[in-house]
């Protein structure tokens, strides 16, 4: 397996204060990778430096390259794609609309419909619903949608942040689900989440993030039988 | 008034207010893309119809000198501010847009206007110098602020107005102008006499919303423009450059707004500062649709006509007096309006 996406000391400063530092990790080809830690950890954060919505210091390598300094838009036509927790959909637009755009920075358009059919078959649902607006769609449709519209970029690798978020525990059930089965597409994923034990059941490789520092990794099956993170994360006594 | 008055004051203010529309529309879609409120598209309108009017007389236009110095400004701009950001591989692209486009058009202008061309290709060259302005204006101008607060951009706004009206007096010079009407024909409708110049108006108000209509909701580049009016960092994540839809929403602006200035032009007197009234009443249209609908300001902007035409019957001299005082109550219900939003936004 060859490494997909690394960061080497990365720090991330909202005005002086520094929220993330000197974080180093990495994501193989075909992996999946949670960074788990409470909220206000810094993981939100870190996602949004490593797509280029926030400033950072460090190195970020994407599939050899440096993106460090590039833009939000020259990293996603490299197809490194971010579902951000707030799922920021187009609300007044359709749902197929929004699906379309995810598709807007590939330069070959002639794979689209076929990508269009592979998420409408992956989310039937969202077939069902594909004029109305995607501010009328529930909790899970949304992140359903998000996580469509995300992959209509043929990504890479897909960050995302907190899917579970505010959705009910069938639902939570069914995005983890599709999360994994996007390992056999080959698209890397780099997942942040409240929900530890959902993410570490997912992942195979994990972090620990506490206060803006890594504190703890490993393979994801060791860590969901770590004492410490069952008594901090894992809901055990 | 006698029903008589009242309608050829309806289909006045209608063609008037078709005009507004064109504008309105402009306004709205700068907006909800860039955030910037425009208020220089009335002066893009009046420099067209100026533009026509030298051409029409076989001068060229000072609009020519306007975007060759404009281009000159921009390009500078760009590569410095690409030399800042060490991005010198995106340096060709940059002159090819700043620089060799609109040097281009300026050329083939002029190349075509030494042939003598009849008004339909006048009415293309007057749109092609004008169309530059605008998106040369934002790179000059408001692209190294995009960030700042709408505030902020509406000052910067109405200060490129008066820059925009000094330019004018410099290119154009104090001398109003009246083209020739589009058409001579004219036609009868329920007893009242109606103008071809006034047919023509509605019929390109009608035509030009339609088609921005069908690029918004059939084309993609439609479709990523309205996303980043809905969700600029969304927009952002699908690879949507908020530069480059502002540009694309400049160039449709000003082309609504060109197309305003050439319908107008036959109707009404047109000097280097009438763009300052136009693009206002554009403006009290485009609010009554919340800024952000293209259909509310489009139905604003033809009351404000109706408005003005009726007004300017029972009193010419305080006829913008009235139109702008439809401004206070519209505002105050469109405050009251979004409180209400919020709230329900908030529950």
């Amino acid at each position: 397996m060859s490494e997909m996406f690394s960061m080497r000391d990365v720090t991330v400063c909202y005005d002086n204060v520094e929220a993330v530092r000197n974080v180093s990790l990495s994501v193989e080809e075909g992996q999946i990778v949670t960074v788990i830690g409470p909220n206000g950890a810094g993981k939100t954060t870190l996602l949004m430096a490593a797509i280029g919505l926030l400033a950072s210091r460090g190195r970020m390598v994407f599939q050899g390259g440096d993106i460090g300094k590039m833009s939000v838009e020259d990293r996603v036509e490299r197809r490194l794609c971010l579902v951000p927790e707030k799922r920021e959909l187009f609300s007044d637009m359709s749902v197929a609309d929004n699906l379309l755009l995810g598709s807007y920075s590939l330069r070959d358009r002639s794979g689209v419909q076929k990508t269009l059919d592979e998420v409408y078959d992956r989310f039937p649902r969202l077939k069902e619903r594909q004029r109305q607006a995607a501010g009328t769609l529930s909790g899970g449709e949304r992140q359903m949608l998000a996580l469509g519209r995300a992959l209509m970029a043929k990504p890479k690798l897909l960050m995302l942040d907190e899917p579970s978020l505010g959705l009910a525990p069938l639902i939570v059930r069914e995005i983890f689900r599709t999360i994994a089965s996007l390992r056999d597409l080959g698209v890397s994923i780099l997942l942040v989440e409240q929900n530890a034990r959902a993410a570490l059941e997912t992942a195979d490789y994990g972090y620990v993030l506490e206060t803006g520092e890594i504190v703890q990794s490993g393979p994801a099956k060791d860590l969901i039988h770590d004492p410490r993170l069952i008594t901090a994360y894992l809901g055990g006594h | 008034m006698t029903s008589d008055i009242a309608a050829i004051l309806a289909i006045d203010g209608i063609a008037t207010g078709a005009v507004y529309a064109l504008v309105a529309i402009g306004t709205v879609l700068i907006f909800t893309v860039t955030r910037v409120i425009f208020i220089p598209f009335g002066d893009i309108a009046a420099f067209t119809a100026l533009t026509l009017a030298a051409l029409d007389a076989k001068r060229f236009p000072g609009t020519g000198a306007l975007v060759v110095i404009l281009a000159c400004l921009a390009t500078l701009i760009e590569i410095i501010s690409l030399l800042r950001a060490s991005e010198l591989r995106l340096l060709p692209r940059a002159l090819l847009f700043y620089l060799v486009l609109p040097l281009a058009v300026v050329g083939a202008a002029w190349l075509v206007m030494r042939m003598d061309p009849p008004l339909a290709i006048r009415l293309v060259l007057a749109l092609m110098l004008i169309t530059p302005i605008s998106p040369l204006l934002d790179r000059i101008v408001f692209r190294p602020i995009a960030d700042g607060t709408v505030l902020l951009l509406l000052t910067v706004s109405v200060a490129l107005h008066f820059a925009l009206v000094g330019l004018g007096l410099l290119f154009f010079g104090p001398e109003g102008v009246r083209t020739e009407p589009l058409t001579s024909l004219s036609t009868e409708f329920a007893g009242v006499l109606i103008s071809g110049q006034t047919m023509l108006i509605v019929i390109a108000a009608l035509v030009f919303s339609g088609l921005l209509y069908l690029f918004f909701d059939f084309t993609l580049v439609g479709k990523s423009l309205r996303a980043t009016a809905v969700n600029r960092t969304g927009s952002r994540l699908m690879g949507i450059r908020p530069a480059r839809a502002g540009t694309i929403a400049y160039l449709l602006g000003s082309l609504m707004a060109g197309v305003s200035g050439i319908l107008i032009a036959p109707v009404n007197t047109v000097f280097y500062d009438s763009g300052f009234l136009i693009g206002l009443k554009a403006f009290v249209g485009a609010i009554v649709g919340g800024m952000t609908s293209y259909p509310g300001a489009a139905i604003g902007a033809v009351g404000v006509g109706i408005l003005e035409s009726f007004a300017s019957f029972e009193s010419s001299a305080l006829k913008d007096v009235i139109v702008f005082s439809l401004l206070i109550p519209i505002l105050i219900w469109r405050s009251l309006a979004s409180l209400h939003s919020e709230e329900e936004i908030e529950e």
